[in-house]
């Protein structure tokens, strides 16, 4: 018999009507950017075609959403099954975190009535980047869903069928792992790409993708811990901490390889020196540098690393990292050319927003209402 | 570069090299540059460097006729650098009859010509530039004596393959538009039931051909063919395809006029006729002469006007709209601004980028408090 069991409880709280009408407001500027076009709705132009939609909602939303990815990475691969509670509620969000990218691609897509021809293999150009992140996160979102059916088989009590998903699930577990490795180490090659539009501090070339993915699986084992604890604070429930401290470990020594990686990587192109330059590029690498090193220095002691609220801490901050590493390097300082300058409208902040917020309502009602969060006995 | 690509298994190229006057590294760039364009991987440019390389006694032997045409596929195949015709063309295929270029003339040229065939038999590639005149037992185009019908049925007999050069061979050319006073066919149709490869274009590019014909040589085969026996490597994809001013007919921008605006700055040719959506060719990625820089109709400003399309060059008049095969243009486009002097950042926005931020902070350091506080048994509600 499953331990796993719906929280139940209200669905209409204070939370969740006000996330509600942040949702409302994002659907009427998205009406709005469906009537009257993009321009009427978002400050992106001919230099900076990429604005907070894709970078936000997709590069980094996807990033966000690697909890789900991270975990399959720990429980299958690594065989730690003790994971295994963790694994439902992380699938879920990273299910919501492609979903609402993918959703966020097309309507930041400027002929999105066209997307359909990325599902046609005889327009394939397999020489595209875009292509293989398109397809790959596409696939993905149906394997997400595939590995969370069981939730949903639980709750209307399918067993026959369950039984059938359970013979296959390694193979969709194992596209699970696969998958994310494969676009979000494109969202790297993305980078190469822009070649000298992209900040020098940013710019490591054919070492784009492995700083990619390290920051995907960094952000990924954070999110898990994020959410976790905020499932903690909000739902109650049994103590993960002693399983989360393993993972802010793990996620502390992918952010040693990666600032290893960066550093010596920065330091063979010869470009130390602009971390001091003193303009803003290198007050971004300094923030964000910050960021990553405050985990560490929480998480390095082991009894600061037991403590829910330090690690919380430690997670958030390697999450706003990851994120700026991302937003720095695809939009903060990118730099399309003279004359051309960015920062998003009110109506673009809003449908971002909104984005998250029907995220978060999502995730509220689902794990309200379905087996999704592991309740031991011991409770 | 070529030699460290090609991983040639230590083949002896030194008699190519002595043969054809080139250089190893020339020889095997030129491979991969023949391989690279019909979309084959480099061990297939091995594979033909290595058929060329070693069998030059089986060159195949290739009778070359001549019907209503303006010579105009020769005359791009003299221009050829992929590869030059002294250096490449004369020693992977043994040229033995070709009206411009054979060194001899009148009747001897005619007897060495059945000499080759009747000895090749079976074995000779059969290459026709120009159309066939059909009407009144094909006598408005006579070589020698002969009708260009008889002469193709004739050479078509023993031949192993029949490559239709140009548009003219391939289905009429110009002297079948309407109203074809002298019934002018392409080779096919004078041919029914042989298998002929069709090589459009007025003038064709060289490369087609040649690619064609090395990939014979190599692989003793015809590449794969379309529903009109074109290569399809060569002419897979429409020229609005791969056009590079595809971007402005997506966008709406068009020339509207020889010199107008749009022309100058280098919009779509659609409205002046361009018959780029519905002309199979492979024009705009490997223009014409070698020289790059946009060599090519389009690229220098003219419409294309669908040489290698049957129904289309000659026939369609030309400057009337193309019938768009793919996806066909909206009626009205939306306005595309580059918007470059917009700054466009308005204080509300600052204030709400600020404050989604700082919420994602402060909720954290809140959950961060209360997860601290919080005993295991705890139930509460959400908030």
């Amino acid at each position: 018999m499953s331990t796993y069991k719906p929280i139940g409880g209200r669905i209409l709280t204070p939370t969740f009507i006000f996330f509600s009408i942040i949702v409302a407001i994002s659907i009427y500027f998205m009406a709005q950017r469906f009537i009257y076009g993009m321009g009427s709705v978002a400050n992106i132009n001919g230099g900076f075609p990429w604005g907070i939609w894709v970078v936000y909602d997709v590069i980094i939303g996807t990033g966000l959403a690697c909890g789900g990815y991270a975990l399959a990475f720990t429980v299958y691969v690594f065989n730690k099954g003790k994971y295994h509670p963790l694994v439902r509620p992380a699938l879920l969000a990273s299910l919501f975190g492609y979903a609402l990218g993918g959703f966020g691609a097309i309507f930041d897509m400027g002929r999105w009535w066209q997307f359909y021809n990325i599902m046609l293999p005889w327009n394939w150009n397999f020489n595209s980047v875009m292509l293989e992140v398109g397809l790959c996160v596409s696939l993905y979102i149906i394997v997400l869903i595939i590995e969370f059916s069981p939730v949903f088989l639980e709750k209307i009590g399918a067993q026959g069928l369950i039984k059938v998903l359970d013979k296959v699930l390694f193979f969709f577990i194992a596209l699970g792992v696969l998958l994310p490795t494969m676009h979000q180490s494109s969202l790297g090659s993305m980078l190469i790409i822009m070649g000298y539009k992209i900040d020098p501090l940013w710019q490591v070339m054919q070492f784009q993708p492995l700083l990619a993915v390290l920051t995907a699986l960094i952000m990924g084992y954070s999110i898990v811990i994020f959410e976790a604890s905020f499932s903690k604070a909000s739902f109650g429930g049994p103590n993960e901490t002693p399983l989360l401290a393993v993972l802010g470990k793990v996620a502390v020594g992918l952010m040693f390889a990666f600032l290893a990686i960066r550093f010596v990587v920065l330091g063979v192109q010869g470009k130390l020196g602009l971390i001091f330059a003193g303009d803003f590029s290198s007050l971004m690498f300094l923030i964000e540098t910050a960021l990553f090193i405050i985990p560490a220095l929480i998480i390095a002691l082991p009894s600061q690393r037991q403590n829910p609220s330090k690690l919380l801490i430690a997670a958030v901050s390697m999450l706003f990292a990851g994120a700026l590493y991302r937003f720095n390097a695809f939009l903060f300082t990118y730099d399309p050319g003279p004359g051309y300058s960015y920062f998003p409208s009110v109506s673009e902040i809003m449908v971002t927003l909104g984005v998250i917020s029907i995220e978060i309502l999502a995730y509220l009602v689902i794990v309200k209402t379905m087996p999704v969060f592991h309740r031991g006995e011991h409770a | 570069m070529a030699e460290q690509e090609l991983d040639t298994g230590g083949f002896d190229f030194s008699e190519v090299e002595k043969r054809l006057g080139v250089t190893r590294r020339t020889f095997l760039k030129y491979c991969a540059g023949v391989a690279a364009s019909l979309g084959l991987s480099t061990s297939s440019a091995v594979a033909m460097a290595k058929a060329i390389a070693a069998k030059p006694q089986m060159r195949p032997p290739v009778i070359w006729l001549h019907g209503q045409e303006c010579t105009g596929p020769t005359e791009s195949l003299l221009r050829s650098e992929q590869p030059s015709l002294e250096h490449l063309l004369l020693d992977m295929i043994s040229l033995d009859y070709h009206q411009t270029l054979d060194t001899g003339a009148g009747h001897k040229v005619e007897e060495l010509k059945k000499k080759s065939m009747k000895e090749n038999h079976g074995k000779y590639l059969l290459v026709v530039e120009g159309a066939i005149p059909v009407k009144d037992d094909g006598v408005y185009c006579k070589i020698a004596g002969e009708t260009m019908l008889h002469i193709t049925k004739e050479a078509a007999e023993g031949a192993a393959a029949i490559v239709a050069f140009g548009s003219c061979a391939s289905w009429g050319g110009v002297q079948s538009a309407s109203p074809n006073p002298t019934g002018a066919k392409g080779t096919q149709a004078v041919l029914p039931g042989k298998p002929v490869v069709n090589i459009p274009g007025c003038p064709p590019n060289p490369a087609n051909f040649l690619g064609t014909v090395l990939y014979f040589v190599t692989f003793g085969k015809l590449p794969p063919l379309d529903q009109q026996n074109r290569p399809k490597w060569a002419y897979g994809r429409l020229i609005h395809e791969n056009c590079y001013r595809r971007p402005h007919f997506d966008a709406g921008r068009f020339a509207t006029e020889f010199g107008d605006e749009g022309h100058k700055l280098g919009y779509c040719l659609y409205k002046l006729g361009c018959k780029g959506p519905e002309t199979y060719n492979n024009c705009p990625s490997l223009e014409f002469n070698n020289v790059g820089g946009g060599v090519w109709p389009i690229g220098v400003g003219h419409p294309c006007f669908g040489c290698s399309e049957e129904g289309i060059g000659f026939n369609k008049p030309m400057f009337a709209l193309a019938n768009v095969e793919t996806h066909t243009p909206p009626n009205s486009f939306p306005t595309i601004e580059d918007r470059q002097q917009d700054t466009g950042i308005s204080p509300t926005a600052a204030a709400l980028g600020g404050a989604a931020a700082g919420a994602a902070i402060g909720a954290s350091l809140m959950a961060a408090k209360k997860v601290g506080n919080t005993p295991e048994s705890d139930s509460g509600s959400d908030g």
